[in-house]
């Protein structure tokens, strides 16, 4: 899932700054999961800025709510009613939520509560790691489903590098090895003779984002 | 003289902080005057935005009567009470608020002097920071 986390408390406030209403507007899929912009993490961030805009004597209205999910348009439009009462609405979705607002509301000034960072998954209760990078193009059947382009530094396709020193990476000595993870990993699968393939450079400007901003178009489902 | 009374909400964990505050009525101990007491099954029951929202809401303090660690009877509640309460207080920094208006006291049901004690101690260092600026009463 995407995985965000909550903007500074002092860049939101700059920007709420001259409203006096607004709207708080959560998403109830990937950002509750990694608790940035859910139903309870909105609540929290509405009331600490209450509470900040109430001290300095500007005092702050916030309505909240939360949609199941901000980044399907069915869902967004839930808050057609809300935002005509409102100066401004910050959104603790990722970014497709916010575009997502933004399309749907075009009169309307939006702004982000939380800093998307990227897709992932938990690992422990509180922790999240990145796990995909959209490349377009998978090759996790080639590398006993650890994703190097996600998870090594230098997205190496045919690793380890240099760097690699008793299973950690030498940009962050905390990270695991993406490439001894698959090297661990194949050989318990009795896979290794997979990792003679030299996998070929990706093509980043036909499938990634290198081309610009992709899209997918299914005739069988257009309406 | 300035009359203020600092409001304190006290959330009152059901296996320690509760029968600690019922002995203390007992004995008819000195309590702050403006005191609300908030049961919960468990200090672990209190989620980070409770707190908060009591600031909000109108406490000038709020104080969390938990059970000593490694004696919660769900084993980890007032292990992850801890945590909630750095992560409100971590807030209330962003916010300007002060540190000592929110505070984790440790006691066992047997406690009720300590309770009072330290409530009263309480309401003495709030005093002096005055009203909580952020409550919206």
């Amino acid at each position: 899932m995407i995985k965000a986390e909550q903007k500074p408390f002092e860049e939101i406030l700059e920007y709420l700054a001259p409203y006096n209403k607004i709207l708080l507007s959560g998403c109830g899929a990937c950002v509750t999961v990694c608790h940035a912009g859910g139903e309870k993490d909105g609540a929290l961030l509405a009331s600490a800025l209450r509470m900040a805009r109430q001290k300095i004597g500007k005092p702050l209205e916030i309505i909240e709510s939360t949609p199941a999910r901000q980044c399907e348009p069915e869902f967004a439009q839930e808050l057609s009613d809300t935002i005509g009462l409102v100066e401004a609405v910050l959104s603790v979705s990722c970014g497709i939520g916010v575009q997502t607002l933004a399309r749907l509301f075009p009169a309307m000034q939006i702004f982000p509560g939380v800093n998307t960072l990227f897709m992932g998954e938990t690992v422990e209760h509180g922790v999240w790691e990145e796990r995909c990078q959209a490349c377009g193009d998978c090759i996790l059947e080639k590398t006993a489903g650890i994703c190097p382009i996600a998870r090594c530094a230098k997205q190496l396709l045919n690793g380890p590098c240099g760097g690699s020193s008793n299973g950690k990476c030498e940009i962050k000595r905390e990270t695991d090895c993406a490439w001894q993870l698959i090297f661990d990993r194949s050989k318990a699968l009795g896979q290794l003779h997979r990792l003679t393939e030299i996998i070929p450079a990706k093509q980043w400007g036909v499938q990634s984002r290198d081309s610009g901003p992709r899209r997918i178009v299914r005739e069988d489902l257009k309406v | 003289m300035s009359t203020f009374e600092p409001k304190i909400v006290a959330f009152c964990c059901e296996q320690s902080g509760l029968p600690a505050a019922e002995m203390a009525k007992t004995l008819k101990l000195k309590m702050p005057d403006n005191l609300e007491l908030v049961p919960v099954p468990c200090s672990g029951r209190i989620e980070t935005l409770y707190l908060l929202k009591a600031l909000e809401s109108g406490a000038d303090g709020v104080v969390v009567f938990a059970c000593y660690e490694e004696n919660c009877k769900y084993l980890q509640g007032n292990v992850r009470l801890k945590s909630r309460v750095g992560y409100a207080k971590q807030i209330m920094t962003k916010i300007g608020l002060e540190q000592e208006r929110l505070e984790i006291f440790h006691v066992a049901t047997n406690s009720g002097v300590k309770f009072s004690e330290f409530l009263l101690q309480k309401a003495d260092q709030l005093r002096p920071l005055g009203p909580n600026l952020g409550k919206i009463a």
